[in-house]
């Protein structure tokens, strides 16, 4: 369950940038290879903002398809999961270009 | 206000706080909102969630590279046998080098105490309700270690192969134990803890014949999710297979000792 340790930091980040304003939307980028799980976040968040000028506030999250590029042949294609082979000569010595994103990327404010 | 990380609290220096994650850093007033237009306004943030750990990790990574220890992190599920592996390595390897253990668990020092056992400095971090250790506990904990007087840092993570991943704690390298009672596919289903390590010690290999354990599939499992993994069959408990990773080990202790950066990947040594 660390996505309550992942929603205590969005939560941080939130509060900088709000700097004392009531937050009502929060934009998060979750990858779909972060091992971070979206519905996760969404629980915990409700616990997070208790008491925060984050309560209250509507939760978006996009995930980022994960993308991966051949370091063999230098394919690149969709990723679902690490042991994904390359579709094109087959090895698994696979960069990941996406996927992996834990961001917070935007705000709204009053 | 901690000068290490600018934490607020002194209590964190005695690592018995039971919610590490939940400080409040005081960059937040509820009482003093700006009710400017009413309208709404979106900023962007465009901010890594894990950069605050990230940050501390570089700092805690630092530190080890000015005083010349050599850091792992040991990543598992509960049970397959970390401690074990630790205490028999201290005890193999203690009079070669100056070792010191972190030990994390959510609760008890029945670990650390195994460890104190063998006559190394231990530090344990009690995570509470946490599911892993971070750089922030790690930060505080090697305060009370005298680290120019130290070889290796030996960090055992909360038994967990799913959250530690994440986090990075300024460590060399994640050592990853799986032991042979626990299913050779445990890589695929657990992608990301392996794909993080750099070290897979296969444990508990004197139950080889008892259990239905593929070490060939584990070994191919473990390397489609991480191509470049080293891997070490061996068993803690009789000590088989132990010497070629105190030789993996040793090679980095001296090489970090010797002040050049273990920069090289884990895969250019010789090993199974």
């Amino acid at each position: 369950m660390h996505e309550l340790s992942i929603t205590q930091g969005v939560v941080d980040i939130c509060r900088q940038h709000a700097a004392g304003r009531r937050v009502t939307e929060v934009v998060l980028e979750i990858g779909e290879l972060s091992g971070v799980v979206p519905e996760a976040v969404e629980f915990c968040f409700e616990a997070c903002v208790q008491g925060t000028p984050l309560e209250g506030a509507t939760l978006v999250v996009e995930r980022i398809p994960g993308r991966g590029r051949c370091g063999g042949c230098g394919a690149e294609f969709p990723v679902s999961a690490y042991y994904d082979p390359c579709p094109a000569c087959g090895s698994h010595g696979i960069a990941i270009a996406a996927g992996e994103e834990l961001r917070v990327r935007e705000l709204e404010v009053e | 206000m901690c000068t290490t990380c600018g934490c607020e609290t002194e209590e964190h220096h005695h690592h018995d706080h039971d919610h590490p994650h939940t400080h409040d850093h005081g960059e937040g007033h509820r009482h003093t909102h700006h009710h400017d237009s009413g309208d709404a306004k979106r900023i962007a943030v465009e901010s890594d969630i894990l950069a605050r750990n990230n940050r501390l990790a570089a700092g805690n990574r630092s530190l080890f590279e000015r005083q010349g220890v050599f850091v792992l992190n040991l990543v598992s599920s509960p049970g397959s046998g970390k401690t074990t592996i630790l205490e028999r390595t201290l005890r193999d390897l203690g009079g070669e080098y100056r070792c010191a253990v972190i030990e994390g668990d959510q609760q008890t020092d029945n670990d650390a105490q195994r460890i104190a056992a063998t006559g190394v400095p231990v530090r344990q971090i009690n995570t509470g309700a946490g599911c892993h250790l971070d750089a922030h506990m790690v930060c505080h904990a090697v305060e009370g270690f005298d680290l120019p007087a130290l070889d290796l840092l030996l960090i055992e993570n909360v038994g967990n192969l799913v959250c530690p991943a994440a986090f990075d704690l300024g460590e060399h390298h994640k050592v990853v134990v799986l032991s042979v009672t626990e299913g050779e596919d445990k890589p695929l289903k657990y992608p990301q803890m392996f794909r993080a390590a750099d070290v897979l010690l296969l444990n508990k290999t004197d139950l080889l014949p008892h259990v239905d354990f593929d070490v060939a599939a584990c070994r191919e499992y473990a390397r489609r999710v991480s191509p470049g993994i080293v891997i070490f069959e061996l068993s803690a408990r009789t000590g088989a297979g132990m010497a070629d990773w105190y030789g993996w080990l040793g090679e980095r202790v001296k090489r970090q000792g010797l002040g050049t950066r273990d920069v090289g990947p884990a895969a250019a040594v010789t090993a199974g």
